[in-house]
């Protein structure tokens, strides 16, 4: 039941909460708005929030670049493909963990998040001479395998917090029914699990396209993500503004959006399910 | 209920996972190791050899070093402090009732999820830039000269930078946190006349304490690593002054090209962060219900 509020306090906390909301938000919206100026209104003084002279050109240059796009679609291969990869092999362990757990399921969860404690520097020379030794530097391939790996700890633990909050005891009917380990999995436990799944695999695909390490360190053109595009943009470039703005909310738009569809399973997933 | 067969099965399922991680933890430690004690660069291949500790002399010798160490715990525990008290009152307002929760919350979340590069390139360029960026017109507008931030106060600018990247984790966290908090015993408290400081210290913060605690160890694992934002922005730098350990040690690798001497900051940074970690997964045992 909702407390009884005065309508003059509540139209004051509204206010303050629109205030403050904008206020976090307003880098992004400043940037969106730079990217429809022109080059010269951009760095117009005093500043415009609007302008007259609304242009789209910039978008269009920047697509047309030959170089945006492989940039954009390394991106969306990355992301998309350390995650698949991840969640097959993350999948069976999870479900392994929450149906059959021995006695030191515990210790290999807390093992495997203390994995990701280890500082990416502490093994960044080795991973550099490796890819460099077989081939995967500056490859799409390298850069799945690197993220997956990363985020292994994660989608294990997301996964397993879902797993367990489906009742055993349906297993244990399809087993009576014969049901082998394989057909339990596909035919039972999958149904049930593919909303944890799905999550899962919603904010793997942002923490993988956001990743700004190994994308920097282990590409220099051919497989580079998007991060390690923008990451170098101003220093050749010169100072494009409107160009930079425009490359730039290109390439937060999708997870932006993917984001806010996943907003109630971040804060579980991130927690590793401390907070619901 | 398990028989042994499904433990075995069960076994099976989790050795990919395990061995993975195990191989992708220990090949490259080891071979960081082996390299530390070895002069390795990779200007000069021929030469190689083995020279026991002195890449970890040069390291801890380093007045970088030291540097480092200090900006990298001031980057994470300026990021803690900002991020976390200025998410418990933004929750709050939050959790007030106000018009559009829902859009509010999708103004709220959405720094988190743009990408590092970006973050720091919109900061550096459209608002810290000493001509043309906001903050630059703010202070001409006000009569004063541009605040030179990257050149003057580097790590100052880089944790503002990260706390706008995190402030919206702590918040959505701390405010999910707080809508599980029951409303009866707040309107109890309220009836018995408990003034809103007295409410907020004796029930809402007792209440959030293990969502507080979930928020400071999840984003040290992150802000530890913090690369992208001091790569695009400062590049460590004027002079060193905003590297951090792990900057130093990719500068080390990648500019210096000196593997040797890089090694041995990665290992260390592992050791340093092993330290941080057994105290860190004492917490996150406490709070995680595996």
């Amino acid at each position: 039941m909702a407390r009884a509020v005065s309508p003059r306090r509540k139209a004051l906390t509204t206010a303050a909460a629109w205030f403050v909301a904008l206020l976090i938000f307003f880098p992004v919206l400043w940037m969106i708005l730079t990217s429809f100026k022109t080059e010269a209104s951009a760095v117009a003084s005093p500043p415009q929030l609007f302008t007259a002279d609304w242009t789209t050109a910039n978008y269009a240059e920047v697509w047309a670049r030959s170089d945006y796009p492989r940039f954009f679609w390394n991106s969306v291969v990355i992301s998309v493909g350390s995650t698949l990869l991840g969640l097959a092999i993350a999948i069976p362990a999870a479900w392994a963990m929450a149906f059959v757990p021995g006695k030191r399921t515990r210790d290999l969860l807390m093992w495997m998040l203390s994995t990701k404690m280890m500082p990416a520097v502490g093994v960044l020379i080795p991973m550099y001479l490796i890819f460099q030794w077989i081939g995967l530097y500056d490859t799409r391939i390298g850069l799945i395998l690197a993220l997956m790996l990363m985020n292994l700890p994660i989608i294990v633990w997301m996964l397993y917090t879902y797993f367990k909050e489906i009742p055993g005891e349906i297993l244990e009917a399809a087993r009576m029914d014969g049901a082998s380990l394989l057909n339990e999995v596909i035919h039972v436990l999958t149904p049930m699990a593919v909303p944890g799944i799905a999550s899962t695999m919603l904010l793997n695909i942002i923490l993988a396209w956001n990743e700004a390490f190994w994308t920097i360190t282990l590409t220099t053109t051919r497989a580079a993500p998007l991060s390690a595009f923008i990451a170098s943009f101003s220093a050749p470039q010169g100072l494009f503004y409107a160009k930079l703005s425009a490359a730039s909310t290109m390439a937060i738009l999708p997870i932006l959006i993917l984001g806010w569809f996943s907003q109630k399973q971040l804060v579980r997933g991130l927690t590793f399910g401390a907070v619901k | 209920m398990s028989t042994q067969s499904t433990r075995s099965a069960g076994r099976l399922m989790v050795a990919p996972s395990v061995l993975l991680l195990f191989v992708w933890m220990i090949v490259p430690l080891a071979m960081t190791i082996y390299f530390s004690f070895r002069f390795y660069r990779l200007v000069s291949p021929d030469r190689t050899g083995w020279v026991g500790v002195t890449n970890y002399k040069w390291f801890l010798n380093s007045p970088d070093f030291w540097l480092a160490i200090s900006n990298t715990l001031l980057l994470v525990l300026g990021v803690l402090v900002i991020t976390v008290v200025l998410g418990v009152l933004i929750a709050l307002l939050l959790d007030q009732p106000v018009k559009g929760q829902g859009p509010l919350r999708i103004l709220v979340i959405a720094p988190f999820f743009v990408m590092p590069p970006v973050a720091a390139s919109i900061w550096e360029n459209l608002f810290m830039h000493p001509q043309n960026g906001l903050f630059a017109a703010l202070s001409r507008g006000l009569g004063q000269d541009p605040i030179l931030f990257l050149e003057h106060y580097p790590m100052a600018s880089v944790i503002g930078i990260v706390s706008w990247e995190w402030l919206p984790f702590a918040t959505l966290i701390l405010l999910t946190a707080m809508q599980s908090l029951s409303s009866e015993q707040l309107e109890a408290a309220e009836m018995d006349g408990a003034p809103a400081l007295a409410r907020f210290r004796y029930i809402i913060l007792p209440h959030l304490t293990r969502a507080i605690t979930v928020v400071i160890l999840i984003e040290t694992i992150f802000l530890l690593g913090i690369f992208g934002e001091i790569f695009t922005t400062t590049q460590g730098g004027p002079g060193s002054a905003s590297t951090t350990l792990p900057y130093m040690i990719y500068k080390q690798a990648l500019v210096a090209k000196d593997i040797g001497r890089a090694a041995a900051g990665g290992i260390i940074a592992v050791i340093l962060a092993n330290i941080v970690a057994v105290f860190l997964m004492r917490g996150i045992g406490k709070n995680l219900d595996a």
